[in-house]
């Protein structure tokens, strides 16, 4: 079995970092997939395209994170037989994805889980709302299915559900624990109650607009997600963005870090039950969306970014104060971060619990902040860095622990890390325009853009369509791939570790169910 | 024996349910102050009594009488169980018919109820409140009785405004060695049998790390109002247990002189308003422990109450 072809063939696509795309046959899909696990890749995103209306053919995509380049497989099927062989027996992150993909546009993998994932009785079982002859204003009446947990028997053992509502104003996910006393056996999710749409919802946008509605995918990493949207739109157009642009961008993209950085760890400490953290912590956040309204003109930097740059420039005194607001609080963290670390109390609560052992993180393909508390060492910043961070060279953040705790350093050295860039980014801010208009784009150009958000790489597959509109746009979010984890980390923990466990990983549902 | 002794029988009864809402009042509000918070008023748990007192009630529809009348019994237990600890004056008739094991009783009566109730509607969070309140119960029941029990030994009696009156009375003042020990673990168990942290957090919203809070989410309305008076009662209770055993000055030991009682019941304020300071305190600087370092924790408390009672006998006898 050769897997020459992968380094044969394969045409470079336009993204802002490096990717080469590979058309494969089924058999190639397949032998892709078992040269990519021993090559230790891991799979960033899988989505399905619907080009009847083109070829009369259904597509699917996967991406593939190597340490040097993103590899995109692209395998076409014949409308009459959408089956392509499933991923998931490498990749156990497909598993889901693959549901997805049949839920929204029925391509069926070979093999694998058949149940529904993002479906949930919304739609019926053979309508498929991601195919391009979908009316999207059709409307059905709600028939909520059963879903099949995988049950676990034994003496004793019996299951708790939460959710999807929760006792507390957070986001809705279902969790389903099978436990003997408080110990926990196995945890099984089940999530998409957010599930908006917004795939569709792409389709047909002005390219121009498409920033808007890519901001709104996930609220806490709307900087990550615009900019993936505009760097995969500007290389479509074969744009280079202004320097000066893609250093306020990288601003931008550091402060939400440090915004949801600050909140996790001060609702780390109230979740073990120290209030003084979350106050604490919640404080300096509040002063760091109050500069960002100051500065930017926007608390969490919604629409922002757009193609071409940002929407504003900062002026001298806005630089002035953030580079203070750096410092006051590289103490504030540090002097924090030691009344955490000695206080035996929540060290006993964050040590061993939830642990994620490095195997498994690499078997489950961990990205981003997750990943690096498990000793993946996958920051794109680094690996493939795009400007400005190829001149900014982040450090790596590593940690091999995998515990709640590590979570938590992790969470302290990035703040660190990120006020550095932060400040070396306002020292440095090269002068210029910070705003250019894009030129016209091809119609039926596949461009990528790959950011690596707070919680991980953030990735945008955009197509263009004629008349300068969306073709489709697949978002994918890295709480993809972290979630299962959080189910492999409760395990043998108890029922009441749980939120504290949930919490160090903080994932997306918005973000996840699309 | 006059009628004033039964007048102030009722009204300390009477006091203690009025003065417990203030008394949580106050530990929140330092609480919030000590983390830098701005405060919520002092009348904030009135408000909500007013607010729950004005609701329709929801009730689950499978619920039994037994739901909906738990909260009349644990609140019921609770203000009887004021009528018997001596906060501002000895004379009481109540407390001559139920000594202190019996209020041991009367809260593990509240605590079943509250259990059962709990598991009544059969969700999975009533049961899994009313299975560690259990476990705690269970733990904290023994070490609170040892902590009386040396009290007893010292004072020859099982009632605790004859403790009171022991104290109050001694020609001099003695430091006890004993009591050290079993005011370390009275305060271990207070926190325990409130659902305060370091064992529970009375403030958490995530579901899964309740346990007080666990066994009352399915009640609203005037059940929930019953049942937070009840819990505040409950925590103004110990407090009022830990004064007559370990702090007594300032209650009326003979007679109800309604000039006496006034600066006694002053002395409870002053006493309400350091106890509470100090369990804020407490509270600020710990985080929860772990569900299973619970029983560690208690069994210590359990520990220290052996040790006192062993003190008392080996040292004080």
């Amino acid at each position: 079995m050769s897997t020459d072809f992968l380094e044969r063939e394969g045409t470079r696509l336009p993204a802002n970092v490096a990717v080469r795309r590979v058309l494969v046959d089924a058999a190639q899909w397949s032998q892709s997939a078992q040269s990519l696990r021993d090559l230790d890749a891991c799979l960033l995103a899988l989505w399905g395209a619907d080009d009847r209306d083109v070829d009369g053919m259904f597509r699917i995509f996967a991406a593939f994170l190597l340490p040097d380049h993103v590899l995109l497989l692209q395998h076409a099927m014949p409308a009459a037989t959408p089956v392509y062989p499933s991923l998931a027996g490498w990749f156990p992150v497909a598993d889901r994805l693959q549901r997805a993909v049949y839920d929204l546009l029925g391509l069926q993998p070979d093999a694998g889980d058949r149940r529904p994932w993002l479906r949930h009785g919304g739609w019926p079982d053979d309508h498929f709302p991601l195919r391009r002859d979908s009316d999207s204003t059709q409307t059905f009446p709600v028939e909520p299915a059963p879903y099949s947990f995988v049950p676990v028997s034994g003496d004793g053992v019996h299951e708790i559900a939460v959710g999807p509502v929760h006792a507390g104003t957070i986001e809705p996910g279902h969790f389903r624990f099978s436990v003997v006393g408080e110990k926990v056996l196995r945890l099984e999710a089940r999530l998409g109650y957010t599930h908006k749409g917004i795939a569709k919802r792409f389709e047909g946008l002005p390219l121009a607009e498409g920033h808007h509605l890519a901001a709104r995918i996930c609220g806490d990493s709307t900087v990550a997600f615009s900019w993936a949207y505009c760097a995969a739109l500007e290389s479509i157009t074969d744009t280079e963005l202004p320097r000066r642009a893609a250093s306020l961008r990288a601003l931008a993209l550091e402060r939400e870090r440090l915004a949801n950085h600050l909140g996790d760890l001060g609702a780390l400490g109230n979740d073990a039950g120290l209030a003084f953290g979350l106050v604490q912590f919640s404080s300096l956040k509040e002063q760091l969306l109050r500069l960002n309204q100051e500065a930017f003109g926007k608390r969490y930097l919604f629409d922002y970014l757009v193609p071409g740059g940002v929407v504003t420039d900062l002026g001298m005194h806005a630089i002035r104060a953030m580079l203070d607001e750096a410092t006051m609080l590289e103490q504030a963290v540090a002097t924090l971060r030691t009344i955490y670390d000695d206080h035996a109390g929540l060290q006993d609560r964050f040590r061993d619990a939830g642990q994620v052992s490095p195997e498994l993180a690499r078997a489950h393909g961990a990205l981003g902040l997750a990943g690096r508390a498990s000793g993946t060492a996958q920051d794109v910043r680094i690996d493939l860095p795009w400007p400005p961070y190829d001149w900014l060279r982040p450090r790596r953040v590593l940690r091999f622990g995998g515990d709640v705790a590590a979570r938590v350093l992790v969470r302290f050295d990035e703040i660190i890390e990120s006020l550095r860039l932060c400040r070396s980014l306002l020292e440095t801010l090269p002068a210029g325009p910070s705003l250019i208009t894009l030129p016209t784009a091809a119609t039926g150009r596949l461009g990528l853009g790959l950011i690596e958000g707070w919680r991980g790489p953030v990735l945008i597959a955009l197509e263009t369509a004629a008349d300068n509109r969306v073709r489709r746009c697949h978002a994918h979010d890295p709480s993809w791939q972290n979630w299962p984890l959080v189910e492999y980390a409760i395990h043998g923990n108890i029922v009441p570790d749980f939120p504290l466990i949930n919490k160090s990983f903080n994932l997306a549902y918005s973000g996840h169910d699309g | 024996m006059n009628m004033a002794v039964y007048v102030w029988q009722i009204g300390g009864c009477l006091l203690a349910i009025a003065l417990a809402p203030l008394f949580a009042g106050w530990v929140t509000q330092c609480r919030a102050w000590l983390q830098n918070r701005s405060a919520p008023s002092l009348w904030q748990p009135y408000r909500m009594l007013r607010k729950l007192l004005h609701k329709d009630a929801a009730v689950a529809t499978h619920a039994s009488p037994l739901f909906r009348s738990a909260p009349y019994v644990v609140f019921a237990t609770m203000a009887l169980a004021a009528a018997i600890i001596p906060s501002v004056t000895t004379e009481l008739p109540l407390a001559r018919v139920a000594d202190a094991i019996a209020l041991v009783g009367l809260f593990a009566t509240g605590r079943v109820f509250m259990a059962l109730a709990a598991m009544d509607v059969g969700t999975a969070f009533g049961t899994l409140g009313a299975r560690r309140e259990m476990m705690i119960g269970f733990l904290t029941e023994p070490a609170l009785l040892m902590v009386l029990f040396s009290a007893f030994l010292m004072f020859g009696s099982t009632a605790l405004p004859a403790i009171v009156e022991g104290t109050l009375t001694a020609h001099q003042f003695v430091l006890h060695p004993s009591l050290a020990f079993a005011g370390v673990a009275f305060v271990m168990v207070l926190l325990a049998e409130n659902a305060r942290l370091p064992i529970d957090n009375p403030s958490t919203h995530l579901e899964l790390t309740m346990i007080h809070e666990a066994m009352v989410l399915e009640y609203s309305a005037r059940h929930l109002a019953l049942i937070e008076w009840a819990s505040w009662l409950k925590l103004f209770n110990y407090a009022c247990i830990g004064f007559a055993v370990f702090m007594p000055w300032g209650i009326v030991v003979d007679g109800a002189d309604p000039r006496r009682l006034v600066l006694a019941i002053a002395a409870l304020l002053l006493k309400l308003v350091i106890a509470g300071a100090a369990l804020a305190l407490f509270e600020t600087v710990s985080a929860k422990l772990r569900l299973f370092r619970a029983p560690e924790f208690l069994t210590m408390a359990f520990l220290l109450a052996v040790l006192g009672l062993l003190v008392h006998l080996l040292l004080e006898v």
